[in-house]
C-alpha cells in the first residue's frame, strides 16, 4: 500500500444552462423597462419647430421625455407636495401608534380568561376587518350626520367634563380615527401571534419570581414577543403609508391628494403620479431599513449570531468574489 | 426545628382525571426532601400547588405555617389577592426542568430583574449580589452572554442563581436535570449538594437515585397521587416494603 497523499483539486460546478437563458431574458426585459423610461417622443399635439435660415424655412418636429421628466423635476420638491409628504407621514405615524397600542390592548383582552373582555375584542376585529377601510373612512368623514355632539361625561348621569361640536371632525381626524381604529384589528392579531408564540415557560419562570401578570407581560413576555410581531409590523407601516392615500378622497390634502390638487389646475397628470411614486418609493425603502435593524435589536438572545447588515453581508461576499472552490482530499 | 411545609390532605384534579389523592407530608425546616416515583404519580403537580403555580382543589397546604393561597379568618377561607399570592411566592425559588431562562436577557439581567421588579432592590446592590451568587454556581465570566450561548448545565446553574437571587427560604426543584446530557449532569447536581449543605430547605422531585440517597434526609414515594412511602433514605431505597415502590426500584436503579 502506497502512503496516503494530499493533493488540491480544482472542482468544475454543473453548467446550468436554464439559469443563462432566464439571466438572458431578464436583461432584456430591463434594457426594454429603461429604454422606454428614458425614450423621447414627438410632442402630440403635432408643433413644430421651424427656423428659417437663409429665407430656407425648415421645421422639425419638437420632441420630449416620454415621462416627461423636466414637469417630475419641477414638483418633486415644489411646496405643495412636500407639505403632503409631510401630511403623509403624519397620518402613517398617528395610525399607526393608534393602532399598535390598541391592537396590543385587544390582543390582551382577547387572550383574558374573562369572556366579557374576550368577547368584545372579537367582536371588534370581526367588524373592523370585515368591513373596507375605504368605507370606514366616509363612516368618519360623516358621523355628523348620526352625532350632533361629541361629549366625555359620566353615561347616563349628565355630568358632563366636556362638550364639542361633531363638526371638528375634518379630513384629517376622520382619516387618523378610520385608519387607526382598522389598523387595530389588524395589529391585535399581530400582537396575539406574537404572545402565544412566547414559551409558556417564560410565564412560568416569571410568576414564580413573584412577578405580577401586569409585570410579567411587560418585562418578560412581550420583549420575546417582538421578535415574532416586528416584521409583520413592519409590512403593515408600510401599508399603512400608501393606504394614507386613501384619505384624499375625504378631502385631505396629503402626498396624494396635493398632486391630485396641481393636476386638476395644470392637467399635467402623468408626471405628478411619477411625483407621488417616487416619493412613496422613497419613504419605504427608508422604513425597510429601519425595519431590518429593529429586528436584529430584537432578535438579540433568540439566536448565537445577529444576522448580518447589508454592509457586513456585502463585504463578506467581495471576499468570497471569484474564488472558485477548492476541495482538498486524500488519495491513497 | 420549625416545619416549612405541611400538606395535609391535598387533592387536586385535572377535569375528571385526579392527579393527587390526599397527600400528606411535613418539610422541616434546613431539610432536604426528595419526591420520587413514576411519570404522572403527580410529583410535579404537588410541587406546583406549593408556590400557587397550580390551585389544589382541596386538603390543607401550609409554608411557614401560612395557608397557600388562602387566608383563614372567623371560619372562612378567603382567597388572596393575585399581589398577595405574588409577595409569597417571591419566598419560594423554583428551578424548572426545562430552565425556563428569559431568553432576551443575558445572564446578568435575568438575575437582577427579580431583585429588582418585585423586591425593589437598588441595581447596584442587585448587581453586586447577582455576581456573587454566580461565582457561587462558577459562571461569573458568563454574565454578559445570553442564555442560548450557553449549554444546558450552565443555563441550569443559572437558573438556580436566578432563583436565589430573590433569598428564597424554600427551593423547589422540578426534575432540575432530566433535560440535561448525561456528562452536564454532574454540575447541576454539584450546585444542589452545595446549596443542602448551606442549610437551604429544599423539595426536589428527580430520578437521580444517587442524589436521593447521598443528600437526601427524607425520601418520598408518590404513586398515583398518594405518598406510598417515605423515609430516610436508605430505608425507602434500601429496604422497600410496598411491591410498587420495588417495582418501580427496579426500573431506576
Amino acid at each position: 500500500m502506497s502512503k496516503d497523499q494530499q493533493s488540491e483539486v480544482e472542482v468544475v460546478p454543473v453548467r446550468h444552462v436554464g439559469q443563462w437563458v432566464g439571466a438572458a431574458v431578464v436583461l432584456i426585459a430591463i434594457a426594454m423597462v429603461v429604454h422606454t423610461l428614458f425614450s423621447k417622443v414627438p410632442l402630440q399635439s403635432g408643433l413644430n419647430k421651424c427656423v428659417t435660415t437663409a429665407g430656407k424655412r425648415v421645421c422639425h418636429p419638437i420632441f420630449i421625455w416620454r415621462f416627461q421628466w423636466n414637469t417630475v423635476g419641477q414638483y418633486l420638491f415644489s411646496s405643495e407636495v412636500l407639505h403632503g409628504v409631510i401630511l403623509t407621514l403624519q397620518l402613517t405615524v398617528v395610525a399607526m401608534v393608534i393602532g399598535i397600542v390598541l391592537g396590543v390592548i385587544i390582543a390582551v383582552m382577547r387572550l383574558s380568561n374573562n369572556r366579557l373582555l374576550a368577547a368584545p375584542a372579537w367582536v371588534y376585529t370581526w367588524f373592523f376587518r370585515g368591513t373596507p377601510v375605504y368605507v370606514q373612512l366616509f363612516f368618519w368623514f360623516n358621523i355628523g350626520l348620526l352625532y350632533k355632539r361629541f361629549t366625555l361625561g359620566v353615561p347616563f348621569l349628565h355630568v358632563t367634563f366636556f362638550s364639542t361640536s361633531t363638526n371638528v371632525i375634518t379630513g384629517v381626524w376622520a382619516a387618523i380615527l378610520g385608519l387607526g381604529l382598522n389598523e387595530a384589528a389588524y395589529m391585535s392579531e399581530i400582537a396575539r401571534a406574537g404572545i402565544i408564540s412566547v414559551d409558556e415557560g417564560q410565564t412560568e419562570a416569571a410568576t414564580s419570581l413573584g412577578m405580577t401578570k401586569g409585570q410579567t407581560l411587560r418585562l418578560v413576555v412581550l420583549p420575546q414577543a417582538m421578535r415574532v410581531i416586528i416584521p409583520p409590523t413592519g409590512n403593515e407601516v408600510i401599508s399603512m403609508l400608501k393606504t394614507t392615500s386613501l384619505a384624499a378622497s375625504i378631502a385631505v390634502i396629503e402626498l396624494f391628494g396635493a398632486v391630485q390638487n396641481i393636476w386638476a389646475n395644470n392637467f399635467k397628470t402623468l408626471p405628478l403620479i411619477v411625483v407621488a411614486c417616487l416619493w412613496y418609493l422613497f419613504m419605504t425603502t427608508v422604513m425597510s431599513i429601519g425595519q431590518f435593524y429593529i429586528e436584529r435589536h430584537f432578535a438579540r438572545g433568540a439566536l448565537r449570531s445577529p444576522p448580518m447588515t447589508p454592509v457586513q453581508r456585502l463585504r463578506k461576499d467581495l471576499r468570497t468574489l471569484g474564488g472558485r472552490t477548492r476541495l482538498t482530499r486524500m488519495t491513497s | 426545628m420549625s416545619t416549612m411545609v405541611e400538606a395535609r390532605g391535598v387533592t387536586k384534579a385535572y377535569g375528571h382525571v385526579p392527579v393527587l389523592r390526599g397527600v400528606d407530608l411535613v418539610v422541616a425546616q434546613g431539610e432536604v426532601m426528595c419526591l420520587i416515583g413514576p411519570s404522572g404519580s403527580g410529583k410535579s403537580t404537588f410541587l406546583r400547588c406549593i408556590n400557587h403555580l397550580e390551585k389544589h382543589d382541596a386538603g390543607e397546604l401550609r409554608v411557614e405555617g401560612e395557608l397557600v393561597g388562602y387566608r383563614l379568618q372567623n371560619g372562612k377561607l378567603y382567597e388572596q389577592s393575585d399581589k398577595q399570592i405574588c409577595a409569597e411566592r417571591a419566598n419560594i425559588g423554583m428551578v424548572f426542568q426545562r430552565f425556563n431562562l428569559f431568553q432576551h436577557l443575558t445572564v446578568l439581567d435575568n438575575l437582577i430583574i427579580g431583585q429588582m421588579k418585585v423586591k425593589g432592590v437598588k441595581e447596584d446592590a442587585a448587581v453586586k449580589s447577582a455576581r456573587e451568587l454566580l461565582a457561587r454556581v462558577g459562571l461569573d465570566a458568563k454574565e454578559s452572554n445570553y442564555p442560548a450561548q450557553l449549554s444546558g448545565g450552565q443555563q441550569q446553574r443559572v437558573a438556580i442563581a436566578r432563583a436565589l437571587a430573590m433569598e428564597p427560604r424554600l427551593m423547589l426543584f422540578d426534575e432540575p436535570t432530566s433535560a440535561l446530557d448525561p456528562e452536564l449532569v454532574g454540575e447541576v447536581l454539584d450546585v444542589m449538594r452545595d446549596l443542602a449543605k448551606s442549610g437551604m430547605t429544599m423539595i426536589v422531585v428527580t430520578h437521580e437515585m444517587g442524589f436521593a440517597r447521598e443528600v437526601a434526609n427524607t425520601v418520598c414515594f408518590l404513586d398515583q397521587g398518594v405518598i406510598e412511602e417515605s423515609g430516610t433514605p436508605s430505608d425507602v431505597l434500601g429496604n422497600p416494603r410496598s411491591d410498587r415502590l420495588r417495582s418501580f426500584l427496579s426500573k431506576v436503579l
